[in-house]
């Protein structure tokens, strides 16, 4: 700023302004409601997830594996079309040990999320997934992992239908 | 200053669902067709991307994480800009007269089918403190409006209903179109009140669809593209997102995003030097409101012009020869794309059994509609 | 018709990649001629219009200009559920100056605050407008229970929100890869914390400012391994603006105008967990694009002081690397030398940096292009930079793990 300003505008409020009633505030909880279609390339990941599979697909031109799958290839413009199976084990591309939950407060029992990268699909690609069964001091990048389903008839066609990867 | 022109363009269709294909897919599909018709691999020769979108249409934060994919953009200059898809077409004709980029592309859609609570993201669109808690749906801004502009001007409920009746059947001879219709005035009028003076059918109802365009400047247009439409002017204006104190009446967000488009455009009398033009029509009118306040004829003018059939497709000022919103369907803010996508088929002679005769200068005008004063107009040519 | 694929492009273009070509045909110089910011506060008073309307007429005061003066309104802010506001862009237009003005929002996540100075840019570059007036605001505050749970929602609405994963952990999936591949210590990482904290003792605007030690940090909360507590930057509101002018306004104006002499931008894919997250070639992509439109060829010897987007403490080092202003995996190094101090020989984030000042998310990229404007003019007071710098660069960052945006300034 220039050196000259000596105040600047904004005033900071408190928790105790809150608390002590002196902030008038107007409270809103939206609905906000979406039903997303999953379209031709998901629809299928998520068919097949339900099956106890992971599917990724394949383009022609850079040969690549993607995982998930996606009917144009975001490098080469390509379309792809090629449908592949891949297998439902990995290794731990990173990681982290969650203590907070998504607002912010404190988890008892902390997440492991990591990328995996899925054996079948091209090097480094991965999803977004949970580790479990391991304890935090074993965890390392490099790690082989498998995944643990949902029983058959629990599985309903999502993400969660894996329940967690788990150290092979 | 340099000069621009759209050099392709592609789309998905409009249809009130899509549940084989997701955003992105759609996405996709336009941009596969517009890169084609203009020539060029994203991939080598578009040199900056902006999408339209906003991230409650969407239900995604930070929607602009999910567009460079599918348009063939990773890791290139991409950017959103939540506004009409005017604004965004705008927002690449910038770059491309600042003279560091010669190709550039704009993409806008919808997925007005995924949002299920959308009367609520509207509202969620209201001031949080004056207006929303009132806990009126959000289309009593368009009933107030509509009320103050009947008053002012004296233009009718029958003029505002043959709006409908013109842009549906217009509509029916769009093959794109989700909403051709072949309906009486009659059965208009009588249509639900549902929001004094304002009926259900004069509410264009939503659709699913995207548009992608590519544009280029002048050498490169013409190598890329045996005609190319030329963007003669732009302009833009926001009035105030205050319902306390705008214009009511009036629509000056448009008369201002005119003035300067036709200052930029060189166009003295937008009368007799536009041939036709796509004008916002989420409701119906807004049609007429919005005829007045970009110039296309005096206050109170637009409802005899409709009434006489001046802007049918055969009249002398055909307006929305799509079938405008009413009769395409709602794009949410892709619909700004829309009107600009028929004036570009128009001028290029493609837009089959609605083709005009004559058409040299066309004018495309977006809305950001309810609750907002937002408008952006473009004056292209051939 | 001649199609593209049987032409390449650059024989149709009138003067190919060669940015100083372009520069050399006439592209219009921008200048930056005023700024003004609010405090960044965990909590304002202010509503948005309010922070954003203080933020704009402090930056036209600072150069003696009035709304009447302005053509076009450029605004910046990020997700729209922080303020509770769908279309946010609109309801804050006014608090902006652009009550019937021309307006357009720009928005790229955390590189907004960056973005929005290339869109002024390319608002008074294309021949448009003169004058345009760049505004970025950010109320998080509005957002109960906590800001950091609208960020649920930037992830995949199907392959990755039904895992329920919270802001953090792309943070710490990336820090985690970034310090193993490299093998730094968390020790390594602190002294970013160390240095802008203390950094931003001098800054008036600071919401955390503090004098602490890099065993602080390590001893902080840990929150999501290993990502500690004084690793990361507040939620904040504030907002920030500048003026920005053609060349001839500039020089009517001022005699120090600043004048932006490269921007770059550049988003990377979306399918994030297929990336190797230990380096951000989209920053050295944006980097590359604004060092070629700047004719910077050794952006070590030629950059006097950066201000990359420091969101958490390992962010400015993985963001210098980007930026090609250090080594892969030596960013580290220079901080520990002292290299990146104020005083230093490329200091880095002499504002203080968002772990600082505050993270209003898109104002804070503001922040640091505004930093840029009064260390180049002299006026950053008790921040001032020694020597005379010439030539700065900001730099901000969003989305997941994906875009960079790259604004050099110069005198």
């Amino acid at each position: 700023m220039s050196a000259n300003i000596e105040s600047f505008p904004g005033t900071p409020l408190s928790q105790a302004d809150f608390d002590e009633g002196n902030i008038l505030t107007t409270h809103w909880k939206p609905r906000l409601e979406y039903g997303w279609d999953a379209g031709v390339a998901i629809g299928r990941y998520l068919a097949e997830l339900k099956n106890g599979r992971i599917i990724g697909m394949k383009c022609r031109r850079c040969r690549r594996t993607v995982v998930p799958p996606r009917l144009v290839c975001e490098w080469c413009w390509e379309p792809i079309d090629e449908w592949v199976y891949l297998q439902d084990t990995g290794t731990v591309n990173t990681f982290s040990v969650c203590y907070i939950r998504w607002d912010a407060s404190r988890a008892k029992e902390p997440l492991v999320p990591a990328v995996i990268e899925i054996d079948g699909a091209s090097k480094g690609a991965g999803i977004l997934h949970l580790l479990d069964e391991v304890s935090t001091e074993d965890i390392a990048i490099g790690m082989r992992v498998k995944a643990v389903w949902k029983p058959a008839e629990e599985r309903t066609g999502s993400i969660t239908d894996i329940k967690y990867f788990k150290p092979v | 200053m340099r000069e621009v022109a759209i050099v392709g363009v592609g789309h998905s269709g409009f249809r009130s669902i899509t549940p084989d294909m997701s955003y992105k897919e759609l996405m996709y599909e336009a941009a596969a067709r517009a890169y084609e018709d203009a020539g060029v691999d994203p991939r080598r020769d578009v040199q900056s991307f902006v999408s339209v979108a906003e991230d409650f249409n969407e239900g995604t934060s930070i929607f602009d994480e999910y567009v460079p994919d599918q348009i063939g953009g990773v890791l290139k200059p991409v950017h959103t800009i939540p506004g009409d898809g005017i604004h965004g077409l705008i927002a690449a004709y910038m770059q491309v007269l600042t003279g560091a980029m010669d190709v550039v592309m704009v993409e806008a859609h919808s997925k007005a089918s995924n949002v299920l609570t959308l009367t609520d993201v509207v509202a969620y669109a209201m001031d949080p403190i004056y207006n929303r808690p009132l806990g009126a749906n959000p289309v009593f801004i368009a009933g107030m409006e509509m009320n103050r502009y009947l008053h002012h001007t004296g233009t009718t409920e029958e003029q505002c209903a043959q709006v409908v009746v013109k842009n549906r059947s217009n509509g029916f001879l769009n093959p794109s179109a989700a909403y051709g219709a072949s309906l009486s005035l009659d059965a208009v009028l009588a249509s639900q009140p549902v929001s004094y003076p304002l009926k259900r059918l004069e509410i264009s109802s939503h659709a699913d669809g995207a548009i992608v365009m590519v544009l280029a400047s002048g050498d490169v247009a013409e190598q890329l593209s045996y005609l190319p439409i030329w963007i003669r002017g732009v302009g833009w204006c926001n009035e105030t997102p205050s319902l306390e104190t705008r214009d009511w009446e009036g629509a000056t967000y448009a008369r201002k995003a005119a003035e300067m488009a036709y200052r930029v455009s060189g166009i003295r009398s937008p009368r007799l030097e536009i041939d036709f033009a796509e004008v916002d029509d989420t409701f119906a009118y807004k049609e007429l409101q919005h005829m007045e306040a970009l110039g296309l004829c005096r206050d109170g003018e637009a409802g005899l012009l409709v009434e006489e059939g001046a802007t049918e497709l055969d009249g002398d000022l055909p307006i929305n020869p799509s079938g405008g919103s009413l009769g395409v369907g709602h794009l949410l803010d892709a619909s700004g794309l829309a009107r600009v996508l028929e004036v570009v088929l128009q001028l290029r002679g493609e837009a089959g059994e609605r083709q005009l005769e004559d058409a040299e200068t066309g004018l495309a005008f977006g809305w950001r509609s309810i609750p907002t004063t937002s408008g952006a107009a473009v004056v292209l040519s051939v | 018709m001649k199609k593209m694929r049987d032409v390449p492009l650059r024989e149709a273009q009138l003067c190919g990649d060669n940015w100083q070509g372009r520069l050399a045909m006439g592209m219009r110089k921008v200048a930056v001629v005023g700024a003004g910011m609010t405090k960044f506060m965990r909590r304002a008073q202010e509503t948005g219009r309010e922070l954003a309307y203080q933020a704009s007429k402090m930056a036209l005061d600072s150069c003696e200009m009035t709304l009447d003066d302005i053509d076009s309104v450029a605004l910046g802010t990020a997700p729209d559920a922080f303020d509770g506001v769908h279309m946010k862009g609109e309801y804050l237009s006014d608090g902006a100056g652009a009550w019937n003005k021309p307006y357009m929002r720009c928005y790229v996540g955390g590189g907004t605050g960056v973005f929005a100075v290339i869109q002024g840019w390319y608002h008074v570059a294309s021949g448009l407008f003169d004058t345009c007036l760049v505004v970025c605001e950010e109320k998080m505050s509005s957002c109960k229970p906590h800001p950091q749970g609208a960020f649920l929602t930037i992830f995949d609405h199907t392959t990755e929100r039904p895992l329920k994963p919270n802001l953090v952990w792309i943070f710490a999936l990336e820090m985690n890869r970034y310090m193993t591949v490299h093998g730094l210590d968390k020790k390594d990482i602190a002294r970013v914390a160390v240095k802008n904290k203390r950094n931003a003792l001098d800054h008036p605007c600071a919401q955390v400012a503090a004098d602490i030690t890099v065993e602080d940090v390590l001893n902080s909360e840990v929150l999501a391994w290993p990502v500690q507590r004084l690793d990361i930057s507040p939620t904040s509101d504030g907002a920030a603006a500048i003026v920005m002018v053609a060349e001839h306004v500039a020089k009517r104006i001022t005699d120090n105008p600043v004048w932006v002499k490269g921007v770059g931008w550049s988003l990377d894919t979306a399918y994030w967990t297929s990336r190797d997250l230990y380096y951000p070639r989209y920053v050295e992509s944006a980097a590359r694009m604004a060092y070629d439109m700047a004719g910077i060829a050794e952006p070590r010897k030629e950059i006097h002081i950066v201000e990359p987007y420091d969101p958490f403490d390992y962010k400015e080092l993985h963001h210098l690397e980007g930026l090609l202003l250090a080594d892969k995996g030596d960013a580290a190094r220079l901080t520990a030398e002292g290299v990146t101090a104020r005083d230093g020989n490329m200091p880095v984030c002499p504002s203080g940096g968002m772990l600082g000042v505050g993270n209003p998310i898109a104002a804070a990229g503001l922040m640091k292009v505004s930093e840029i404007f009064w260390q180049l003019r002299g006026e950053a007071g008790k921040r001032q930079v020694p020597g005379q710098p010439r030539t700065g660069l900001a730099q901000s960052w969003g989305d997941l793990m994906q875009v960079g945006c790259v604004a050099i300034l110069g005198i």
